[in-house]
C-alpha cells in the first residue's frame, strides 16, 4: 500500500483564513461604525473566501476523483462444491416483498403513534405561551391622586390571582387639560434595552406614599427623567432616550377616565416623542420585546409580534 | 483425572469472582466495562486529555446534586426563596450540597471551555473526529442552557432580572426572537408558570438530552479512539511510523476503507 493513502486529506497550509477573518472583523467593526466600512469588509471577506475554498477544492477529490480499484480478492474465483449447483436458481424476484411491507408499515404505524403521542404535548407547552394573552383595564386610583405636572410612581397588580409577580410599574404624570380632556403621560418602568426597571431620577415624597388595594402610589418631587440600574440607559421626562444602550423610547400606556378614576389600558411601544407635555407628538408601534427596534431598517428583524 | 484441592487464595479468588462471573456470563457487561476502561490511547497522550474526563465527572456531580436538591426545593412563586433559605439554613449539610451544586455548575462550564481548548489546540477535531466536535458545542449549549435555567430557581432579585435580561436577549434575535422570549416565559411577562417552566426545562429535559448526547460523545470517542498530540512523531501526516507498519493505536486516524485491509 502506498504509504500517503494512509492519511486523510488534509488540506495544505493556507493564509486565505486569515484575511477571511479580518474581513469579518472589519464587517462587524462597520456595523457599528459606518456602512462603507462594513461594505469594504464584506468585500474583503468575500474575496478571501474565495481564495480559500478555491485553494481548498484545487488537487482534492473535489477537483478531480482517482480511480479507486474494486475490491476484489486476488486469484483464482473458488470454485463451487461438485454435484450440483451450488445454490438453486433464484426465483423470479417479488415485486413488493412482504418483508418490506411489514418494515415500512411497522415504522409508519409507529411515527404515527408517537406523532398522536407527542402532537397534543408538545401544543400543551408551547401554546399557552401565545393563547389567552392581553391585559385588563386597571383601575390606579382618583384623577386627584395625581397633581398637574408631576411624576406619580405608581405600582399595582396586573393580575391577582398572580400576586406579587404580576407586579408592574407606571409613571404617571397629569398633564392638565387637552381641548377640554384631561391629558396623561404614562411611561412603563421596562427599560427600552433589556426590560429591567428604570427608576426616576430625583427623590421620591416617601412620606405622601398612598395605598389603594393593591395600587400603590408615591410622588416625586422633580424628576429630571429615568435611569436604568442595569446596564446605564437614561431617558428624559418623556421618555425619549437621551444616553446608553436602549434601542428607542420607554413603552407607554394607554389610559381611559371613568367615574374620576383613571384606568391603564394596553401597553404600547414608542420609537421618539416630540414636543412635551399635553402638545407631545408620541410616535407609536405595537407593543415589542424590550431591545428590538419598532422603526427604521433594524425593525425589518421584527417582521411579526406574537400576540400580547 | 485427579482432581487438585484448590490452595485458600483460589478458593476465596473464586469466591470473590463468582458474581462477576455470572453477571459477565449472562450480559457481557464486564467485558464491556473493561473494554471502555483499558482501551488502548497512544503512549505520548499528556494530562490535557484528561479534561474531558474531568467535564463529566463535574456533570455527575450536577446530576447527583441537582436530583438530592430537588428533593427540598419548591418551584412554585411564593415558596421557591424560602425552600431556599431552608435548604441553605436549617436542613443538615444542604448549605454543602447547594454549594456544590452553585460553584460546580461554574466549574462544570469552566471544564467544558477547557476541553473544548485542548480539542482545539490539538487540532483533534479534524477528520475523522468532525461529528464529535459538533456533538461537544450542543453539550456546550446545554450546558450553557441549564446555567440559564437554573439562575432563576433562588427566585431572588437577582435571579429574577438577569432572567428578565437574559430572555429579552433572547428576545432580539431577528425573525423568531419575540416568541422565543414569549415561549419562555409561558406568556407575556414573568409569571408564576415561567418559574416551574424553567425548573422542568432545569432538571428533566436538558439534563436528559446532556446524558444521550454525552452517550453519543463517548461511543466516538471509543469508536474514534484518543488524538496524539500535535507534537507526537506519530501524529497523522507525519509519515509512516519507523518500521513502516501501521501501529495499533494509530487504527483510528486511518479512512474507514484502510481499516479493513489496511497493513
Amino acid at each position: 500500500m502506498q504509504p500517503h493513502d494512509e492519511h486523510p486529506h488534509v488540506p495544505g497550509p493556507s493564509l486565505w483564513p486569515v484575511g477571511f477573518a479580518v474581513g469579518i472583523v472589519v464587517l462587524l467593526i462597520g456595523l457599528i461604525v459606518s456602512w462603507y466600512i462594513a461594505g469594504l469588509g464584506a468585500l474583503v471577506a468575500l474575496a478571501f473566501a474565495f481564495l480559500w475554498v478555491r485553494d481548498l477544492t484545487a488537487g482534492t477529490p473535489l477537483a478531480h476523483a482517482e480511480e479507486v480499484p474494486p475490491e476484489s480478492p486476488t486469484g483464482a474465483a473458488i470454485p463451487a462444491p461438485e454435484g450440483g449447483d451450488a445454490m438453486p436458481p433464484s426465483e423470479p424476484e417479488e415485486r413488493y416483498p412482504r418483508s418490506k411491507f411489514l418494515e415500512l408499515s411497522t415504522l409508519g404505524v409507529g411515527g404515527v403513534i408517537g406523532g398522536l403521542v407527542s402532537a397534543p404535548a408538545i401544543g400543551f407547552m408551547v401554546a399557552p405561551a401565545f393563547l389567552k394573552q392581553g391585559v385588563k383595564d386597571h383601575d390606579i386610583g382618583p384623577l386627584t391622586d395625581y397633581p398637574d405636572g408631576k411624576f406619580v410612581v405608581a405600582t399595582f397588580m396586573s393580575d391577582k390571582t398572580q400576586g406579587e409577580v404580576s407586579r408592574r410599574t407606571a409613571f404617571v404624570r397629569s398633564n392638565g387639560q387637552l381641548n377640554g380632556q384631561p391629558s396623561f403621560t404614562i411611561i412603563s418602568n421596562h427599560c427600552a434595552h433589556l426590560g429591567c426597571p428604570v427608576q426616576p431620577n430625583g427623590p421620591l415624597e416617601e412620606q405622601k406614599k398612598k395605598q389603594l388595594g393593591d395600587v400603590t402610589l408615591i410622588p416625586t418631587v422633580s424628576i429630571a427623567g429615568f435611569g436604568c440600574p442595569c446596564h446605564g440607559g437614561q431617558y428624559d421626562t418623556e421618555g425619549n432616550r437621551t444616553a446608553g444602550p436602549p434601542v428607542r423610547a420607554l413603552d407607554r400606556y394607554s389610559f381611559s377616565i371613568r367615574n374620576g378614576h383613571l384606568f391603564l389600558g394596553k401597553p404600547f411601544s414608542v420609537s421618539h416623542v416630540d414636543g412635551a407635555g399635553a402638545s407631545a407628538k408620541i410616535h407609536k408601534w405595537t407593543l415589542a420585546f424590550p431591545g428590538e427596534h419598532v422603526n427604521g431598517i433594524e425593525s425589518w428583524l421584527y417582521p411579526v409580534q406574537p400576540p400580547h | 483425572m485427579a482432581t487438585r484441592r484448590l490452595t485458600r487464595q483460589e478458593q476465596l479468588q473464586q469466591t470473590i469472582m463468582y458474581p462477576v462471573d455470572w453477571l459477565e456470563e449472562r450480559s457481557g457487561l464486564v467485558g464491556g466495562l473493561r473494554y471502555f476502561l483499558f482501551r488502548k490511547v497512544p503512549g505520548d497522550i499528556n494530562w490535557f486529555q484528561t479534561l474531558g474526563s474531568a467535564t463529566l465527572t463535574a456533570f455527575i456531580v450536577q446530576a447527583l446534586t441537582g436530583s438530592i436538591l430537588a428533593m427540598y426545593y419548591k418551584p412554585d412563586p411564593n415558596s421557591a426563596y424560602p425552600s431556599i433559605q431552608h435548604i441553605t439554613n436549617d436542613v443538615w449539610a444542604g448549605w454543602l450540597v447547594r454549594g456544590m451544586h452553585r460553584w460546580g455548575a461554574s466549574v462544570f462550564i469552566i471544564l467544558m471551555f477547557m476541553h473544548m481548548g485542548r480539542v482545539f489546540l490539538f487540532g483533534a477535531y479534524k477528520y475523522p473526529r468532525e461529528l464529535n466536535w459538533i456533538l461537544g458545542v450542543l453539550l456546550l449549549a446545554m450546558g450553557l442552557g441549564e446555567g440559564f435555567t437554573g439562575y432563576l430557581l433562588p427566585w431572588d432579585q437577582t435571579a429574577y432580572w438577569a432572567t428578565v435580561v437574559g430572555i429579552n436577549i433572547n428576545g432580539t434575535a431577528p425573525f423568531l426572537g419575540p416568541f422565543i422570549a414569549q415561549f419562555l416565559q409561558g406568556g407575556t411577562a414573568i409569571n408564576p408558570d415561567t418559574l416551574a417552566r424553567f425548573y422542568a426545562i432545569h432538571m428533566l429535559m436538558i439534563p436528559g438530552a446532556i446524558f444521550a448526547l454525552i452517550g453519543l460523545h463517548l461511543y466516538l470517542v471509543i469508536r474514534l479512539g484518543v488524538t496524539s498530540p500535535p507534537w507526537s512523531k506519530e501524529a497523522a501526516g507525519t509519515g509512516p511510523s519507523p518500521n513502516g507498519r501501521v501501529t495499533k493505536t494509530r487504527r483510528g486516524l486511518m479512512r474507514p476503507g484502510t481499516r479493513r485491509n489496511g497493513r
